[in-house]
């Protein structure tokens, strides 16, 4: 069993909490996930690691409501536990000889966008990071990446907060004003990965992407997790969760997505109080 | 005076029509009765030519004997000597393959039911009598079982009645490796594995669950904690697929993936989070006891029609021949001599069909068995809405690439010594599916043992 130290509502459907687990807090590094069982019913469900501290052996999940795990993992509270957790699993992300990357989040990707931008910062890495949401209710780690970054690009798709647009407008703008990045760093929905690496390849800018398919093991032997990377499969498990994602097949990775959508809102629908008082 | 029938007393099982609707145990076992006149048809060969063919050498008739006399508990007691998961071993063995083709009685007729007898004896003894068993006294040396697997779970009984103090660090959230999350509850009820599971435990024998060795910790690392030998029985890995196209449709599952959802997750059960797809007509791609364990799943998790998809023949199905029977009782259609070549999907990204073709068989290839050719415009499509392969796996590359100097072969398995399980580390041995590429059970069993007896040999020379 693993105890919830911390917990912190980001905005209304994500949520933060900082796990007690001091062997996965001990080796994670950032671009790394974990496998949560909320309960003895549980499903595994993968989830990237937010942050870590290895003195006091937590480590940080965010997390957005979508289904019943996610429903039923958000009902616990600080000093409850949850049943297994399990990790760091997958292959950290390169940070080595980087000298300016572009770090760009979508939604709560910025979640997992956050530690690579903060470990890159403090190996002395000139980053820009371009964050997204929907509208400003949504906005999550402001400060902390106002923290490690030596430009914040806050973007909202209605304009209530920081400029309208698209992640990839502003990126599209840094790149045309003339930074050249060694590496462009995307993390967030499938689609908008898919976008920033198109315009990306215009550029021929070398871009990392990290991968959230749908996993139960999460350690190398379902093959849930497959892939087609430059037209070979791979398993985000093992070989990920990042990419490079000029070679990513994102129309292959977000129809397989959606295998589980109808299972998934019928299940957070009965989890769900609202639902149920209905 | 010996039974001299030709025939092995069958076994009670559920009524096909009803099993292939429920996820309980096919057989049910044989009553005291069958048993006693089952033993009865062995002959007591001075030279016990069954006992070459277990892995595990069990001295299959001095425990044949004791049943002959009722004796069902001391039976136990003969067995329990030489393996340390008798009620598992007694429903998956191969036995046809192993010690019952052995058997003087097979030469005209059918063999002792060795297997069934085994599985009595077992069930007899869990159902009977609850005995704590005796913990060992300890000798201080520390030992690391990488797995809980069948080859994990033996070595580290084995170590663990010689005295050892043994930790068995375990990836998933359960211990029981492919006897939890593969061989499905209808063919080996989960409760006989936790059972055997806490039978180490009683033993002393330490289960850490979520230890992903390799990730959590690496194999170094455990040497530093004090280990002074690792047994690494970390199984198969990664599923292979046909390198087909189509097979990234939704519908498209390994063998690995839907059994585990099925048997580790529950999926088949209302309540259970994990989530698993209706389907109508199911493929299975593949001819072994994984692909006769998800057919049979699908048939019960509903589906109309459930084909076996093999490029080969009836007769070179590797299946277990029982597994292969229940299979077409229970209304597996077999479509053998077939190979699949695209995997069909609707404009929603989900399978409607497989693309196939017919084969015949050629001359023997490399493994001796007749190499399957391609019938000149055969293709034909069948309408399915689920494909599973079950087409073998690929070792798991976690702990190949975080211990330095263990050597392993072009296929990634992790090369040992055949009788000690020693690999090219010191102190470090292997055995079971990491070693072997995908096998069964029973080898596991066998390869675990020996490198118990092994690491032993390894840890008194040290000291």
């Amino acid at each position: 069993m693993y105890k919830i130290v911390r917990k912190k509502e980001l905005n209304p459907t994500v949520t933060l909490m900082e796990i007690e687990a001091p062997k996965v807090a001990k080796k994670a590094e950032p671009g790394q996930f974990i496998i949560l069982r909320v309960d003895e019913n549980g499903e595994r469900i993968p989830l990237t690691v937010a942050d870590f501290d290895r003195e006091k052996g937590t480590v940080t999940i965010i997390f957005q409501i979508v289904g019943a795990t996610t429903e039923k993992l958000n009902h616990k509270n600080e000093g409850e536990f949850i049943q297994d957790f399990v990790g760091p699993l997958g292959v950290p992300s390169h940070v080595d000889g980087l000298k300016k990357v572009a770090v760009v989040g979508g939604g709560v990707g910025c979640a997992i966008a956050y530690p690579i931008a903060k470990k890159l910062h403090s190996l002395g890495c000139e980053v820009h990071s371009i964050v997204g949401f929907r509208n400003k209710d949504l906005v999550i780690l402001e400060d902390e990446f106002k923290a490690s970054s030596d430009i914040l690009k806050m973007m909202t798709d209605d304009g209530s907060y920081g400029e309208k647009g698209l992640v990839t407008n502003a990126l599209k703008e840094l790149i045309e004003a003339g930074n050249q990045y060694d590496e462009v760093i995307a993390i967030g929905p499938l689609i908008m990965m898919k976008f920033v690496c198109a315009l990306t390849k215009e550029y021929g800018v070398k871009t990392v992407v990290s991968m959230n398919p749908i996993m139960i093991d999460g350690t190398g032997m379902c093959g849930g997790c497959r892939l087609t990377v430059g037209g070979e499969t791979k398993f985000a498990c093992v070989d990920g969760p990042d990419f490079d994602g000029h070679l990513v097949d994102f129309d292959e990775a977000m129809a397989r997505s959606t295998m589980y959508k109808p299972f998934e809102r019928q299940r957070h629908e009965e989890t769900c109080n609202l639902f149920k008082n209905a | 005076m010996a039974n001299m029938s030709l025939k092995k007393n069958e076994m009670p099982s559920q009524a096909p029509d009803v099993r292939n609707k429920n996820f309980k145990e096919v057989t049910l076992g044989y009553t005291p009765e069958q048993a006693v006149d089952e033993a009865n048809r062995c002959l007591n060969c001075k030279n016990k030519p069954c006992v070459g063919g277990c892995p595990v050498a069990i001295d299959i008739p001095e425990f044949i004997s004791k049943v002959k006399e009722s004796d069902f508990e001391g039976a136990y007691q003969i067995i329990a000597k030489s393996s340390s998961l008798p009620a598992v071993c007694g429903r998956v063995c191969p036995q046809e393959t192993q010690c019952e083709s052995k058997c003087v009685r097979g030469i005209k007729g059918e063999p002792v039911a060795i297997g069934r007898l085994e599985r009595f004896v077992s069930d007899w003894h869990n159902a009977n009598v609850n005995a704590s068993p005796e913990v060992p006294t300890s000798n201080g040396h520390r030992v690391a079982v990488v797995g809980a697997g069948p080859a994990g779970l033996t070595c580290a009984g084995d170590l663990a009645k010689m005295g050892y103090k043994v930790t068995v660090f375990e990836a998933l959230h359960l211990a029981g490796g492919v006897l939890v999350y593969g061989i499905p509850e209808f063919r080996l009820p989960k409760a006989i594995v936790q059972k055997e599971v806490d039978s180490l435990k009683a033993m002393g024998v330490e289960i850490e669950t979520n230890m992903v060795i390799g990730k959590v910790e690496t194999v170094d690392e455990l040497f530093e904690e004090g280990f002074e030998a690792v047994f690494i029985g970390s199984g198969a890995g990664l599923p292979r697929f046909m390198g087909i196209p189509g097979e990234s449709l939704k519908g498209v599952y390994s063998a690995n993936e839907f059994l585990t959802r099925v048997n580790l997750m529950k999926a088949y059960r209302e309540g259970s989070d994990t989530p698993i797809k209706k389907n109508t007509n199911v493929a299975v791609v593949g001819g072994g006891n994984v692909a006769m364990d998800a057919a049979r799943s699908a048939l019960r998790l509903g589906a109309e029609k459930v084909y076996i998809v093999y490029r080969r023949g009836m007769e070179e199905l590797p299946a277990r021949k029982e597994e292969i029977e229940h299979a077409e009782e229970e209304g597996v259609i077999f479509k053998t001599l077939t190979n699949p070549v695209e995997v069909l999907g609707d404009e929603n990204g989900f399978v409607k069909g497989i693309k196939c073709v017919e084969m015949e068989l050629g001359e023997p290839d490399d493994s001796g068995r007749r190499r399957p050719v391609v019938k000149p415009d055969s293709e034909f499509v069948i309408d399915v809405d689920c494909m599973i392969m079950s087409i073998g796996t690929s070792p798991n590359p976690l702990i190949k690439s975080t211990t330095e100097g263990l050597d392993t072969n072009r296929h990634g398995c992790i090369v040992a010594d055949e009788a000690t399980g020693a690999t090219s580390r010191e102190g470090v041995f292997a055995g079971g599916d990491a070693v072997t590429g995908a096998a069964t059970v029973i080898l596991a069993m066998g390869a675990g043992k020996d490198a118990a007896k092994a690491i032993d040999e390894y840890i008194k020379s040290k000291n």
